[in-house]
């Protein structure tokens, strides 16, 4: 077992690679009552093209399916697991993204029994005909539930907008037609190809002995029977640099309109430090553009074309990425010209000084301290960082390193109108 | 379990709450100020910590305090509102760095306090009344942020059973106010009324962090003072006990209808029986093992959720749940059925003893956060007690399944609302 020190952050880290393939890390967190388990598979919704195992052959999935596996992972010949963790005072639960499904617990107490019962669970498969039918039902009123919500509409709306071809554009849950044709065959071909240890990560944080905890999870391994697994074949379409529509505008039962404009980014195969040098340097420059104390911020607030709703964020995981700017407005074509116009201003070459980088670091700094008071945080962010090859304790001294021309040059790549695109929720007449 | 101490003193005008904790990185600082809520000053009252939070006499615009807050490394800054009970609760909530983890030494602590005093007591004032601007931008965002309820179908429907559940109650008033108050707020009521509430409301500062007593308590003697002060008490009046179920239909255009349920459970907070409701509502609706969630969903797949939820000062619990909207009578006919089996006692030990479990469970986590620990110990302000820690556990950890029968049936069925599709049958 490898120990990693973060002496500045007085945090410790432990880290071993099971001989199956599974990487275990556990991040011991004194004081705290709750520790906070994820199991997670690199296997999200965009994962929908692939060799399955012992195949040669590519296959398409229906739309939806990682997610239904999600779900019914945890039903079990005998019952369902979230009755057992309730049993030993845990709660559990688990989430799909685009390019990782997360299996959780957290307790504060029973926590080598919690422990054993979510790997044992999640490397437990057990799919039925009758069962699959019955989540359909429930599924499909997840699914309804974010037809109603338009934030949802707007978010996906608009990634549909950026995107041509690659699964980004799929709706992490599919639709009720999608999920229609899900079986238990087609889930055992995704849970074969994607849940062997090779492709897993397992996290644990909380007031744990790691010595114990990590002998716990050897033995747990050892007494499975894996084999080596060769490299998963996943397949992605080709996919044009620019933004696949300009603009969508979708009529919903609202009061007040809403308006996103998103970025398509570059360098979208990048991996390790490169990629979070880039993704904190495309963090920075948002920051700088719309943060609450920058000149635009406050602009476009004074002219009401904003309220608290506005946010932006960045997203890059391998293969795509995009930003995103904006929230609730009276006047969502106003708010779209001037969003624009503002990134389009972020290429002046002295669009930014140094006195407000340094202030934008110190704030990302202290952002950072903040999110390591979670345990959730840690876990699920250690995680995608670990999928992408970049260490989640390397965000602070990775932004004190980014200069002004840093954050210049990604400006000047980045921002084309042609990488544009504007979805915007406004209310029926 | 590691439960924090939580030291209290009595200060001018105010409580100080300290916790001395080394489990952060950061440093918390709330200030909270509570009120009867009354149609009068709801809207106002939502209002004035929006524009204290604007700026300030020292930094007059947004940007100039914002920039300040990012060179205090990214300090949090931002105010919240909340009902508890008949009380309408301000707070302001800082959040700072904790600069021993940082090479840069700077006493943030000092620095947020500092700040936090500069908020509440020098506001950005000329003559008897608040910047004009800034009064005026934030009436915009104001009235929009009472507006956008509507579109989150969720939060909308919670809030219409309420209305409809709670008519001519002081608790059936939005938190943030009503659209329609909103205009005649000028800048100089608004300054009469920050004079009027620093007079009046009942304050607390709570502290959680790395930090010593000591010099919480020194910081905050030299930067907050205010004059004694007796704090009012929400005068409850007589609820209506309506003879019939109420039953609201409203129809709008969306595709799953939203079916909320609210009874009323007759006791509160600080009361002996509170315990034991928590129990009651674990095992009703509570959790993922509850009645509600077995039932409506794993059983009869009509929703992706169903679950129920207490108002701890009020005495109040809402079940909700999103369904199809033709599933309507089947929904309610499974959820009576639930509540029929608390009150026969129709629950197994295990599902009382996986409950307890799982409410100890929360708390304890709950209290792993600066913010939820502020919150578990702010009860006892709102409700007048000094419930610790521990007894909570303890008395919750006691309830019997007799004790949760005689909850149940102290438990009457008040209002149900019900967002519906416009398609409805088909």
């Amino acid at each position: 077992m490898e120990k990693i020190n973060f002496d500045q952050l007085q945090e410790e880290l432990y880290h071993e690679k099971l001989p199956n393939g599974l990487q275990v890390y556990i991040l011991p967190k004194k004081g705290f009552n709750k520790t906070y388990a994820t199991f997670t598979t690199k296997y999200g919704s965009v994962d929908n093209t692939f060799v399955p195992l012992a195949k040669d052959e590519y296959v398409k999935v229906p739309d939806g399916i990682a997610h239904f596996l999600e779900h019914k992972l945890f039903e079990k010949e005998d019952g369902d697991v979230f009755q057992q963790f309730s049993r030993q005072g845990a709660s559990a639960n688990a989430f799909t993204s685009f390019t990782r499904t997360a299996y959780l617990f957290s307790s504060t107490n029973d926590v080598e029994k919690n422990l054993e019962t979510l790997i044992d669970f999640v490397q437990d498969p057990y799919f039925s005909e009758k069962t699959v039918e019955k989540e359909k039902g429930i599924i499909g009123q997840e699914i309804t539930m974010y037809d109603d919500n338009p934030d949802w509409r707007l978010y996906f709306g608009l990634i549909q907008n950026l995107y041509q071809n690659h699964p980004v554009k799929i709706d992490i849950a599919g639709t009720i037609e999608s999920i229609s044709h899900i079986t238990k065959d087609w889930l055992y071909e995704c849970y074969n190809t994607f849940y062997h240890p090779s492709n897993m990560l397992l996290f644990i944080v909380g007031p744990v002995e790691p010595e114990q905890i990590m002998k716990q999870i050897r033995d747990n391994q050892a007494k499975k029977d894996y084999k080596d697994m060769p490299e998963i074949k996943r397949k992605f379409p080709e996919e044009p640099e620019q933004a696949a529509e300009k603009k969508q505008v979708l009529q919903m039962n609202v009061q007040t309109s809403k308006c996103l404009l998103g970025i398509k980014a570059i360098h979208i195969n990048q991996t390790g430090e490169e990629m979070l040098k880039n993704e904190l340097t495309m963090n920075v420059l948002l920051d700088l553009l719309f943060g609450r104390s920058s000149k635009h911020y406050d602009q476009l607030y004074n002219d009401g074309l904003v309220d608290e709703t506005f946010s932006y964020d960045y997203t890059q995981e391998q293969g795509f990425g995009f930003a995103m700017v904006g929230g609730d407005t009276n006047d969502p074509d106003q708010l779209a010209s001037r969003l624009e116009e503002i990134l389009l201003s972020a290429k002046n070459e002295n669009a930014f000084t140094e006195d407000q980088l340094d202030r934008a670091k110190k704030k990302k700094i202290g952002a950072f301290l903040r999110a390591i008071n979670s345990p959730e945080y840690i876990a699920n962010q250690f995680t995608r960082y670990a999928f992408n090859e970049m260490n989640l304790f390397d965000v602070v001294p990775t932004l004190e390193k980014i200069t002004l021309k840093d954050v210049q040059s990604l400006a000047g790549e980045l921002m084309e109108k042609e990488r544009f695109s504007v979805c915007q929720v406004v209310p029926k007449k | 379990m590691t439960a924090p101490e939580e030291k209290i003193s009595e200060m001018q005008g105010y409580k100080l709450h300290v916790v001395e904790t080394a489990k952060y990185k950061t440093n918390t600082i709330v200030w909270r100020m509570k009120s009867p809520l009354t149609k009068d000053d709801v809207t106002k009252r939502a209002l004035l910590p929006q524009v204290m939070q604007a700026n300030s006499a020292k930094h007059p615009t947004t940007p100039e305090l914002r920039s300040y807050l990012d060179d205090l490394y990214g300090a949090t800054l931002y105010v919240d509102l909340a009902k508890k009970g008949e009380y309408h609760v301000i707070s302001f909530l800082i959040e700072i760095a904790n600069e021993k983890f940082l090479s840069d030494h700077n006493p943030l602590l000092k620095k947020g306090f500092e700040l936090l005093a500069e908020i509440l007591t020098k506001p950005n004032v000329s003559g008897h009344a608040f910047d004009k601007d800034t009064v005026e931008k934030e009436k915009r965002t104001q009235k929009q942020r009472i507006q956008s309820v509507f579109d989150d179908k969720m939060r909308y429907s919670n809030i219409r059973l309420i209305e409809e559940m709670c008519k001519g109650e002081p608790y059936s008033l939005q938190v943030n106010g009503e659209a329609e108050a909103v205009d005649a707020i000028t800048p100089e009521n608004l300054y009469e009324y920050y004079q009027k509430a620093f007079q009046e409301d009942e304050m607390d500062l709570y502290v959680v962090g790395d930090v010593k007593e000591e010099d919480v308590k020194k910081l905050a003697s030299e930067l907050l003072q205010f004059n004694h002060r007796t704090p009012k008490k929400a005068v409850s009046e007589e609820i209506q006990k309506k003879q019939e179920v109420h039953e609201v239909k409203e129809e709008q255009e969306i595709k799953q209808g939203k079916l909320n349920i609210g009874y009323r459970t007759n006791i509160v907070y600080g009361e002996p029986e509170y315990f034991t409701l928590q129990v009651f509502n674990g095992i009703f609706g509570g959790f993922s093992h509850s009645k509600l969630f077995i039932n409506v969903r794993e059983k009869a797949s009509l929703a992706y959720y169903a679950a129920s939820r207490l108002e701890s000062h009020k005495g109040l619990m809402m079940v909700m749940s999103g369904i199809e909207s033709k599933n309507y009578e089947k929904a309610v006919g499974i959820i009576y059925e639930q509540m029929e089996a608390m009150k026969k006692g129709d629950f197994t030990d295990q599902e009382l003893e996986q409950t307890k479990a799982v409410i100890q469970n929360q708390i304890l986590e709950t209290i792993d956060t600066a913010k939820g620990l502020i919150e578990v110990l702010y009860h006892n302000v709102v409700a007048c007690t000094e419930i610790q820690l521990e007894t909570w556990i303890s008395e919750m950890q006691k309830a019997t399944k007799e004790e949760i029968v005689k909850v149940a049936n102290k438990i009457e069925l008040d209002t149900i609302y019900f967002l519906t599709g416009m398609e409805a049958g088909k």
